[in-house]
This record gives C-alpha cells, sequence and structure tokens, in this order.
C-alpha cells in the first residue's frame, strides 16, 4: 500500500516542512519520534561498548587470580561504572528508543503525545551520562561502592559522589519524561478501533513499563536525594548516630530496585512476541493472558523488593513473605514461556536473525529465570548472596535476556526504518557467536558462584580459576562478536556494502501491524491523518474468528 | 478541530494526573523512613527498640528462670573511643532490676559526642528488655582523653518467650560530634 500524501489544511497545529532540517541542528532541535528513536539508539549502543569495555577491564583482572592488570580501587570503580552505565545508559535508553520509534506507528499515530519533552527527556541523556563517566577522571576516582549505592560505604566515595547523585536525578527524569509520554500517547492516541485488548503485545508491555517508570523513579529519586542531605546537611535517614537506619536505605532502594528489573524485562516480552508469531507465521497464542501475565508481573514487582536483603536480619515473617511472593513471580512468568513455547508449535518456521535472538532469548532467559527461583528460596539464597551465583543470574536475564530482545528488535524493524535489508549471513554470524560466547561467559559463573566466589572482588581463591579463564574468554568473544552488528546495522543505515532500498512495505511476509503498511524505509511522519486503519492488522490476535 | 481540542484536553489532564504520580512516590520514598521505623518500632522487628526510658514496676521475679544477656560494644569506623562492657555476660531473672556498667574512654585529643545506638538479639527479645537508665538515651560530650563509666539498669520482663534463654545487647559508639554541634539547641527526638 503507497503512502498517500495529504492536505494538511485542517491540521490544527503549525504546519511544518516535511522532511527533516539538515545538518547537526536537525538532532538537536527535532521532536520527531523516529529522529529521536534513532538518537536514543545510537546512544544505547555507545553506552553499551562504554560499559563493554568496562567489564572487559573486570574480566581481565579476573583471568587469573591475584592483582594484575588494575588496582583493587579502579576495580571497584568499573564494576559500579560498568552497571550504571548498562543498566541507566544501555538497556533503558536502548527500550526507549525501541519505544519512540515503534509505539506511534504500531498504534497508528502520527508522533508522541508530547514531542517537545521527548526531545528534551533525550537530550538529558549525555549530560547525565558525561558527568557520570567524567566522574573516573576526579581525583579519588569514579564512585566504587556498587551500583546499589549503600550507605555508609558510598557516602565515603570522593569528589564524584555529588556528580553521581545529580546523574541520577538526570536519567530520573529522563526516564519519567519518556514513560509519561508513553503512557498519554497510548491512551490517547490510538487508531479508531484499536481497543486496548487489540493492542499490540509491544504496546502494551510498553504501557505497563511506563507505570512501573512513574511509580518507582521518583522513589529512586528521593532515596539519592537522602544520600545527598546524609552527606552534605547532616541529616540522618540512613546514619545510625542521628537515628537513623542504613538498612532502610536497602529497604527504599529495592523497592525502585525490583521494579526496575521488570522495566528492564518487560520490553523485551513484547518484542518476542511480536517476533516469534511473524516468523513461526501463527497469531501470537494465548495474547488475553500475555497481557495479564505481564500485569501480574508488574503487580508483584512491588511486594517482592526484601529478597535483593534476605541475609540484613529480617524476621522470619518477613523472609517467609518475601520468599513465596518471589516464587509466585514464576507462575506469570511461565505462561509467557509457555505461550512463546505454544505459539512456535507446528508453525511455519523460518529462522531469519531476529528469530533466532527470539528463540535464545526464551531458552536463555527462562535459565535466568530458574536460578531466579533457587535464589528466591531464603535459606539457599544466604548460601548465594553476593556470589558469582547472583551476578550469572542476573547477567543471563539482562544480556540473553533484555539486550538480545534489544538486538532481535533492531534487526526485526531495521529494514522499515531504513528500507535496506541487512545482511543475513554476517545476522546468523553474529547470533551464533553471540549464543556460544555469552554462555561460555556466564554459565560457569554459576559453578564459581555455588563454589563460593565472591563477587565485586578483584582476587579469588586459584581453586576457581578455570571457571574465570573461560568467561573471560567469553566475555572478550562477546564483546568482539557485537562489531559485526554494529557493521551490519550501520551497512543498513547508510547503504554500505552495496546495500538497496528495494523492500516492500510489509517486509516480513508473516508479520502484521500498523508499521507494516507504511513504505519501507518508513516517510518521515506516518499516519498524519486517521484514514481507517484495516482492521487485518489489528493485533495479531482473535484470528481464530477469522 | 472540536475532537483535537478534546483530545488536547484530555491528554493534559492526563499529563497533570501522571506527573501528581510522580510528586507523590517522590514524597512516599521520604515516607517510607517513617514507616519503616514505625512498623519495627510496633513490632520490635530488626531489634529496634524505643530508644528512652521505661517505668518497671516491682513486680513478679521469676527465679524459676535463668536467662544469659550478653553485651557487645562496637565502635563505628575508626577506633575513636576504647568501649567496653566491664563484664561479658550476665545471668538473669526476668522481672528482676539489674545495673551493667560500661566503661569508654576518648583516645583523641579532642573532645567528641557519642551517640551510642542499641540492638538487641533475638528481635523477639526487644520489646521486653525494658531499661530505666541507659547511656544511650542520650549524647555523651566526652572531653579529650577523658573516660567514663556509664551504668545500664534494665530488667527483662517476665512474659519474654519462653524459648529464648539467650539475649544479646549489642551497643554500638557513633561519633556525633558533628550532629550535637549542629543541633545544640535543640533535643534529639
Amino acid at each position: 500500500m503507497a503512502h498517500a500524501h495529504h492536505d494538511h489544511a485542517d491540521h490544527g497545529h503549525d504546519d511544518h516542512a516535511h522532511g527533516p532540517d539538515k545538518g547537526i541542528m536537525r538532532w538537536i532541535k527535532t521532536t520527531n519520534h523516529k529522529d529521536l528513536g534513532t538518537l536514543y539508539l545510537f546512544f544505547s549502543f555507545t553506552m553499551f561498548f562504554i560499559g563493554g569495555l568496562m567489564s572487559l577491564v573486570i574480566r581481565a583482572e579476573l583471568f587469573h587470580p591475584g592483582l594484575q592488570f588494575v588496582d583493587p580501587e579502579l576495580f571497584n570503580q568499573m564494576t559500579t561504572m560498568h552497571a550504571l552505565v548498562m543498566i541507566f545508559g544501555g538497556v533503558m535508553p536502548g527500550f526507549v528508543g525501541l519505544a519512540n520509534w515503534m509505539v506511534p506507528m504500531m498504534i497508528g499515530c502520527s508522533d508522541l503525545a508530547l514531542p517537545r519533552v521527548n526531545n528534551w527527556g533525550f537530550w538529558l541523556l549525555p549530560f547525565a551520562f558525561t558527568m557520570l563517566i567524567s566522574t573516573l577522571f576526579l581525583p579519588g576516582g569514579a564512585p566504587a561502592g556498587g551500583w546499589t549505592m549503600y550507605p555508609p560505604l558510598v557516602l565515603q566515595t570522593g569528589d564524584a559522589f555529588p556528580l553521581l547523585i545529580f546523574a541520577v536525578h538526570l536519567m530520573g527524569i529522563s526516564s519519567i519524561t519518556g514513560a509519561i509520554n508513553v503512557v498519554v500517547t497510548i491512551l490517547n492516541m490510538r487508531a479508531p478501533g484499536m481497543s486496548l485488548l487489540k493492542m499490540p503485545l509491544f504496546v502494551w508491555t510498553w504501557l505497563i513499563t511506563a507505570y512501573l517508570l512513574i511509580a518507582v523513579m521518583p522513589v529512586l529519586a528521593g532515596a539519592v536525594t537522602m544520600l545527598l542531605t546524609d552527606k552534605y546537611f547532616h541529616t540522618s535517614f540512613f546514619s545510625a548516630a542521628g537515628g537513623g537506619d542504613p538498612v532502610m536505605f536497602q529497604h527504599i532502594f529495592w523497592f525502585f530496585g525490583h521494579p526496575e528489573v521488570y522495566i528492564m524485562i518487560l520490553p523485551a516480552f513484547g518484542i518476542v512476541s511480536t517476533i516469534i508469531p511473524t516468523f513461526a507465521r501463527k497469531t501470537l497464542f494465548g495474547y488475553d493472558s500475555m497481557v495479564y501475565a505481564t500485569a501480574s508481573i508488574a503487580f508483584l514487582s512491588f511486594i517482592v523488593w526484601a529478597h535483593h536483603m534476605f541475609t540484613v536480619g529480617m524476621p522470619l515473617a518477613a523472609e517467609l513473605f518475601f520468599m513465596f511472593a518471589t516464587m509466585l513471580i514464576a507462575v506469570p512468568t511461565g505462561v509467557k514461556v509457555c505461550n512463546w513455547m505454544a505459539t512456535m508449535w507446528r508453525g511455519s518456521m523460518t529462522f531469519e536473525t531476529p528469530m533466532l535472538f527470539a528463540i535464545a532469548f526464551v531458552f536463555l532467559f527462562t535459565i535466568g529465570g530458574f536460578s531466579g527461583v533457587m535464589l528466591a528460596l531464603t535459606p539457599v539464597d544466604f548460601q548465594y548472596q553476593d556470589t558469582y551465583f547472583v551476578v550469572a543470574h542476573f547477567h543471563y536475564v539482562l544480556v540473553p535476556g533484555a539486550v538480545f530482545s534489544i538486538i532481535a528488535a533492531v534487526y526485526y524493524w531495521i529494514p522499515k526504518w531504513t528500507g535496506r535489508m541487512y545482511s543475513e549471513s554476517a545476522g546468523k554470524w553474529h547470533f551464533w557467536l553471540s549464543a556460544i560466547f555469552i554462555n561460555l561467559t556466564f554459565f560457569p559463573q554459576h559453578f564459581a558462584g555455588l563454589a563460593g566466589m565472591q563477587r565485586r572482588v578483584p582476587d579469588y581463591a586459584v581453586q576457581f580459576t578455570d571457571m574465570n579463564v573461560l568467561s573471560t574468554v567469553g566475555a572478550f568473544g562477546f564483546f568482539l562478536a557485537q562489531f559485526i552488528f554494529i557493521f551490519n546495522m550501520l551497512g543498513s543505515c547508510y547503504g554500505w556494502f552495496g546495500r538497496q532500498r528495494n523492500l516492500p512495505d510489509r517486509v516480513w511476509e508473516g508479520a502484521k501491524g500498523f508499521e507494516w503498511i507504511v513504505p519501507s524505509p518508513a516517510p518521515y511522519h506516518t499516519f498524519e491523518d486517521q484514514y481507517p486503519l484495516p482492521d487485518a492488522e489489528l493485533s495479531v490476535h482473535h484470528d481464530a474468528k477469522h | 478541530m472540536t475532537d483535537e481540542g478534546n483530545q488536547q484536553q484530555e491528554k493534559r489532564q492526563h499529563l497533570s494526573r501522571l506527573l501528581l504520580l510522580v510528586a507523590g512516590m517522590f514524597g512516599f520514598g521520604f515516607l517510607l523512613g517513617p514507616l519503616y521505623t514505625a512498623i519495627c518500632e510496633a513490632t520490635g522487628v530488626n531489634g529496634r527498640m524505643k530508644v528512652e526510658a521505661s517505668q518497671v514496676q516491682a513486680g513478679v521475679v521469676d527465679t524459676s528462670r535463668t536467662v544469659t544477656v550478653e553485651f557487645v560494644t562496637t565502635v563505628n569506623g575508626s577506633p575513636l573511643w576504647k568501649f567496653s562492657a566491664e563484664q561479658p555476660s550476665i545471668k538473669v531473672h526476668p522481672g528482676q532490676l539489674y545495673t551493667v556498667n560500661f566503661y569508654a574512654k576518648n583516645t583523641q585529643n579532642m573532645d567528641l559526642v557519642a551517640q551510642a545506638v542499641p540492638n538487641i538479639a533475638p528481635g523477639s527479645a526487644a520489646p521486653h528488655l525494658r531499661k530505666t537508665e541507659c547511656f544511650c538515651f542520650n549524647q555523651q560530650p566526652f572531653k579529650a582523653g577523658e573516660e567514663k563509666h556509664m551504668p545500664v539498669k534494665f530488667m527483662l520482663d517476665p512474659a519474654l518467650p519462653k524459648s529464648i534463654d539467650t539475649v544479646t545487647l549489642s551497643y554500638t559508639f557513633f561519633d556525633a560530634t558533628h550532629l550535637a554541634a549542629q543541633s545544640a539547641t535543640k533535643p534529639r527526638s
């Protein structure tokens, strides 16, 4: 279907030129959701690169026992900064970028509800991360007390401390503006006929994620503000001397922190629920149950925070409550995994790169889910707390989970964004190298952790050497493999390697959704007029009635 | 046009509701502190005790039970004080009032103010420990090099759960010199 050109005379807002401005000011001033989505994604992958380099410092140091490359102080800075950069700079902006690009196109509206706020939200991030990363060059170095910023340790951070706090504030404001934008857009600007339960699942998961962000990012802002005043204004929120309690910080932090881990995985669920039906050539199995499972996970995320702090000395009743509530999360998550498998069951499957990453997501995320259930058991957690078993667990859900889903999404939609197909053979190389090396990196860490290897320590006992050698080799291999991806995607953006713009509107013949009825590449403005959109694209579900 | 106007208004209403939610959650973060303290003090969770003198009526002394009370002393951070209990533990009968002395010496060449923070294990014993006098009720000023013998008067009430035969009472000395200077005029709440 060709994109019709419309008469804009009946638009209430000021008319603006069709097509982007030229030069750098296009990117600084843009309020276009596609431009901002692109900016978010470039920013995200820059941060993945920086955070990845930090992880290589960590893995190089841990290649052998003893201290060889860095001193312990720098090692601690690397673990702390790696986490902050990857979480707030890599994964979260990555998902916001995908939401920017796809949510308006999936619900058939022209842009996000608050385009200027969108621009502002993005441009806070480069400043926040410049500030955060600049602390590496300050006297005393970067924050080294862990990304969880537990007092009293974090209060010993040197000159970097206020910069850390203000960087977190800026990231928080950016996330909140992005989340508000997504909620207002989804709830007010859907195409006629798209009721809530006909929305694509990526839109659903982002709606719920956005509510989580709005609910918990302000709590984090409050927590770090309390740290700031404890340090500089002699308040005693977390200082026992003045009647406060350092454990209270952990409660407040994880009240933010647990929903935060779902913020980093729910959009991934949406992506996988979009990709698997396309390449299985079946509609998503159990659409409604997917929506309810997502909502249940979001609700449960608010009542499980203390499972991160089983060892602080809680009463038995609290330990039991948080243990059972945490185990309960496995139920809606299991519903999702079973739905994905049922979607693939007897489908006409093909294994293009996005599908490979999506299937790897289902398999490897589930491994992370299983180790999560193990960690949920209080008595077991007493043994595993702060070991590499925990590191292995959350990296399985974050890397082959969240990061694989972002990669899958980019492979899936980049032909729509640029109008040029990526190289399928390079994509397959990228996938297989990533899948092998990521398991080589993190699977041995389960064993090191079970045997008692502590996290956040630059040295270890010699019996852990073999596992750490494997891990380090895997990490370097995984890092290098990502360059295939970067060049493949840049090739698609800029037409390198002789890539041509020759794609049909519906790039994947099994794909459904409004994004597939606009031309490839998607024009700068889409769905400016709400012409009747074809019902056949309305999600993906209820095909039993067709 | 009116449709678009309505949509603008709906968007704006939605936006202000969400901003209100953001402000509310920011406040809730601060509220979590007092909430947590209130819950812990009400239930005795986390070994927290009310840091104030309690009234003790002369009651029945349960001589059939003997409970060991152990004392643990810690100085937070760098060792500005020597701090110890004059006896490591004491055997007590529930219902009887005891006095134990603690010793502290300022090892520095400057005046310091200490704040002792008590904790009790197991947490379920916390509601049953009654102290009529404790150096932890107030900040303790020390002149340079000064030493002090500080009494704690306490009893375990007879309602102490039968399963508990040992109670550990811990005190940690915190340097509160800055806090004391700052709030010299207002009493600690």
